[in-house]
């Protein structure tokens, strides 16, 4: 194992990773909710599946929060183009074909749906709970990660 | 109020996004890449996260209404099951094949990436997809 020093940004990450623990606790304290995307993102799908398969509407009641949350995540990049200084906005490198990216999406999709959760929810906000459900899915999908950037990148 | 803070929220948590390198599919494979040129990053990201979270919901779990009067919504499921771990899994596959997940994803998208919108897409398939087969495991049972 060699260290990518060229690319470690230990303080980015460390101001980066509170802004969002902050974030996680400030979701849980004001809004009573748990900040997992894929849950805030999938319920909105869930909605309309609803509404389609079961003619509940009801459920559209519940989407104004997911709305306004996707809305200000949406809005963070722009606020920092115009408030930060440049270099503290790293730019994305992105190598993989379409192809791939469209099944890395359907997977995501997928498994974030059957796993409850992804990153932010089991990641952040159910490792900061001492959720152990949380943590069983936060190691599955790390090993996932890990092991297939190992497949990929040095088995192929 | 509500909307406001939701809103509000958001953009704290797509600022630590951006600003930790989450939004670089570069660093997240960085991350994942143990047998190669090795970036921590993302550990740091996490650990820093966690710290901050455990002292905000530590505090949560001894409250019974959030600041806004309203209920404090804490999973309660705890069964570990294979729909958990497989997803998860799942999940992690698709996260190691395109260094993207959810959130970081959305705000891409958002700031006019093309690939991140092409994945975003793809992942709401997805997770139509997953509707659609709840849908007809249990056709007559609408899914809480």
């Amino acid at each position: 194992m060699t260290i990518d020093w060229n690319h470690f940004t230990p303080w980015a990450a460390l101001g980066g990773g509170v802004l969002l623990g902050l974030a996680s606790a400030l979701f849980m304290l004001i809004n009573g909710r748990i900040l997992g995307i894929s849950g805030i993102l999938g319920g909105l799908l869930g909605a309309l599946s609803k509404s389609w398969f079961h003619k509940e509407t009801s459920a559209f009641s519940d989407t104004g929060w997911r709305l306004s949350f996707l809305a200000g995540l949406a809005a963070a990049p722009w606020l920092l183009v115009w408030l930060a200084p440049a270099s503290w906005i790293p730019q994305p490198r992105i190598e993989t074909s379409t192809t791939v990216i469209v099944m890395a999406g359907l997977l995501v999709g997928l498994g974030t749906r059957y796993g409850s959760g992804c990153t932010s929810g089991h990641g952040v906000c159910g490792l900061s709970r001492l959720s152990p459900r949380s943590l069983a899915a936060t190691i599955s999908f790390m090993a996932g990660g890990f092991l297939t950037v190992y497949v990929v990148r040095h088995l192929f | 109020m509500h909307r406001i803070t939701e809103f509000a929220v958001g953009l704290l948590f797509g600022c630590g996004l951006v600003l930790s390198g989450m939004t670089d599919p570069g660093k997240v494979i960085g991350f994942l890449d143990v047998a190669g040129l090795w970036d921590p990053s993302l550990a740091l990201v996490m650990g820093g996260a966690v710290a901050v979270g455990m002292l905000g919901f530590g505090w949560a779990r001894h409250r019974s209404t959030n600041w806004l009067g309203g209920d404090l919504r804490l999973p309660q499921t705890t069964q570990i099951d294979i729909r958990l771990l497989a997803g998860s899994a799942l999940f992690g596959l698709g996260w190691g094949l395109a260094g993207f997940c959810p959130g970081p994803a959305w705000v891409s998208m958002a700031s006019g990436n093309s690939q991140a919108l092409i994945f975003v897409i793809a992942m709401v398939a997805g997770m139509g997809l997953f509707e659609i087969l709840e849908h007809f495991k249990s056709p007559t049972k609408a899914q809480p």
